[in-house]
């Protein structure tokens, strides 16, 4: 295949780490990486970016090889025309902001004027032309965090490789910048690589989500493909979570079927949410529960998943939900499938995403 | 309540004795020198002796020497520090060592090793004297060499330290943002340790003016050619001359420049990491 994109066939074996994987990303789609730490995900983008070479495989960027051993061909990092946001920014503090969006250009030949005519251009762009002489201490985390990816756009790359770019931000401004980030990757029709811990960055921002785990990828596919179909305890954890979409309105989302479901938030809050929901925070009963939950109704368990030390069940009509039980707790209710039981959960378990 | 406020009063309070020695400590090692030096300065001879000639040559030579010392320790000592920190050769360590042997040396060893090494019948000196009829003991390019020798470890050690101490991610994103290895090192890597090359100026600089041993070892004292201020300084004391202790004061209120230089905030945090750094 010599077709547009990125495809990335990585073997790198690094101190403790054993990387073996294949990533490939189209023009336009964005990838997001999740996986442990230590998976192996910043080696794989350091690779791809050429700054550290892969002991076997090949790295393909539109057609044009960038590294392979087998050939003895390795680009070197500033050959390759690809942008990076790194983890922590990693802006240059002795340089303005103006400056740091122009350093690409200038190391790529431009001269000094056009470099800085066209990084202001991207400044103002970013919302951000007032600040062009701003040095990145002086900038608050938003701010800096789209210095940084003007930075990496500036000089017009056939790929961009986000690092854990939302985590050096503090949780107010998550929100916003994930808001903008979304906006302006959403613009782009270059392959797009993103590293990330976050659940609701990986489903949000992600057109595909690769897993990797201990330098393989363990599973690959549509965010609700592995949302809804974790297929290991780490995806399970991180992004095996249930989604509720619908309008908020006096204190309750109704989803598309006509369900409510109770939520803690006040009645002037309205308008399209999206809300995640741990599968431990909720409970399964043989009998009608009376307590405190303020969410509880009857339905009907499609499947159950025995998944070693966690029981994964799968409740159906009226609203589709992952369950999370003990081994002792699914043998003791007898769960499983066509069983007809009754969940519960606490509408303080619902969490709004500030989207 | 008060009892962990208490405690940890305690635990981070120097104890008694130790105020008590460290007070004796800097009275006679820091506050009674310079107290004497105050005290005995012929204060109605300023005037007459920094506007002596002898006094002044020695002043500008000193200033030549020592600024063409900081001079060539930047140009040798960058690249050394650059090697010892990032190099990955074998007997790294021993070359560290051999860059940083002079600040344990004493400066006087130093002279006698430059003088076997440069002299006329030097392992060099001998080929320079024959093959091109150059000597440079007792030259002003020995004084030079002399308090370069001696001072650049200063500077080499504190760029080293700063070398090390940087997060080399940025050298990374810069390359990758196109940069090759000569624009990363103008545009990131020095800009980013320059306070440490300013603090290691300083130090060298400052070393150098006060350079004594190694000088009158390889350069000798020979007024307006070789002879620096420390060694104008001895001399005027030899003699019981109020010059030594005026001169003296001059290099005195050098140092204190230098070192509140070194002591603002920028280059305290600098050779704090330097010092930290194994």
């Amino acid at each position: 295949m010599t077709g547009r994109g990125l495809i990335a066939d990585v073997c790198i074996r690094l101190g403790d780490l054993d990387l073996t994987a294949r990533v490939e990303a189209a023009p336009g789609e964005m990838v997001v990486l999740v996986g442990p730490n230590g998976a192996g995900k910043s080696t794989l983008l350091r690779a791809i970016a050429g700054l550290i070479p892969i002991d076997s495989g090949c790295i393909k960027l539109d057609g044009e090889v960038l590294d392979d051993p087998e050939r003895a061909k390795f680009a070197e990092s500033r050959q390759r025309s690809i942008g990076v946001v790194f983890q922590d920014r990693l802006l240059f503090e002795h340089l303005s902001a103006l400056e740091n969006v122009a350093f690409g250009l200038r190391s790529r030949g431009a001269r000094r004027a056009d470099a800085r005519r066209t990084a202001s251009e991207w400044l103002a762009r970013f919302g951000l032309a007032s600040f062009a002489s701003a040095r990145p201490t002086e900038l608050s985390g938003g701010q800096a965090q789209r210095v940084a990816l003007a930075r990496a756009l500036a000089f017009e790359p056939r790929l961009l490789l986000l690092d854990e770019p939302l985590a050096a931000l503090d949780a107010t401004t998550h929100a916003e910048v994930r808001r903008d980030l979304r906006r302006h990757l959403a613009t782009l029709d270059i392959p797009k690589i993103m590293v990330t811990h976050d659940p609701v960055e990986a489903i949000s921002l992600g057109d595909r989500i690769v897993v990797l785990e201990a330098g393989r990828v363990t599973q690959s596919g549509s965010p609700d493909d592995v949302r809804v179909r974790p297929r290991s305890r780490y995806v399970a954890d991180l992004v095996g979570i249930n989604l509720l979409r619908g309008v908020l309105a006096g204190g309750a989302i109704e989803l598309a079927g006509g369900h409510t479901v109770a939520v803690a938030a006040d009645s002037s809050q309205g308008g399209a949410v999206a809300a995640t929901l741990h599968p431990r925070a909720i409970t399964i009963h043989r009998e009608r529960p009376m307590g405190s939950a303020r969410n509880t109704w009857q339905t009907t368990i499609d499947d159950v998943d025995d998944e070693g030390e966690r029981v994964r069940v799968r409740v159906g009509v009226p609203v589709p939900l992952a369950v999370e039980v003990t081994p002792s707790a699914c043998a003791e209710l007898g769960l499983r499938a066509g069983l007809v039981c009754w969940i519960s959960f606490k509408a303080t378990e619902v969490s709004l995403l500030p989207d | 309540m008060t009892q962990p406020h208490r405690r940890r009063e305690a635990g981070n309070g120097p104890p008694a004795s130790a105020v008590v020695v460290g007070c004796i400590g800097l009275a006679v090692f820091f506050v009674l020198p310079l107290a004497g030096l105050l005290w005995r300065a012929p204060w109605r001879d300023v005037g007459s002796v920094l506007g002596d000639h002898d006094a002044q040559q020695a002043l500008r030579l000193s200033l030549v020497c020592s600024l063409s010392a900081t001079g060539l320790s930047v140009l040798f000592g960058l690249p050394i520090a650059w090697l010892i920190a990032r190099g990955e050769f074998r007997g790294r360590n021993l070359v560290r060592a051999a860059a940083l042997l002079p600040l344990v040396l004493p400066p006087v060893v130093g002279g006698v090793a430059l003088f076997y090494a440069f002299g006329r019948r030097g392992l060099i000196g001998q080929w320079l004297d024959r093959g091109f009829g150059v000597q440079l003991p007792f030259t002003i390019w020995a004084a030079i060499i002399a308090e370069t020798f001696v001072a650049m470890p200063f500077f080499v050690i504190t760029v080293e330290g700063a070398l090390r101490g940087l997060d080399t991610r940025y050298e990374d994103a810069a390359a990758s943002y196109g940069a090759g290895r000569w624009t990363v090192m103008r545009r990131v890597t020095l800009p980013m340790i320059g306070p440490s090359i300013a603090a290691g100026m300083a130090l060298t600089w400052a070393r150098a003016l006060g350079e004594f041993g190694a000088t009158i070892t390889f350069a000798g004292s020979f007024p307006g050619k070789t002879q620096t201020l420390p060694l104008a300084i001895y001399l005027a004391f030899e003699n019981n001359e109020p010059a030594g202790l005026i001169l003296s004061l001059v290099l005195l209120a050098v140092s204190v420049l230098v070192l509140a230089a070194v002591g603002s905030r920028v280059f305290a945090s600098r050779l704090r990491s330097t010092a930290l750094a194994p």
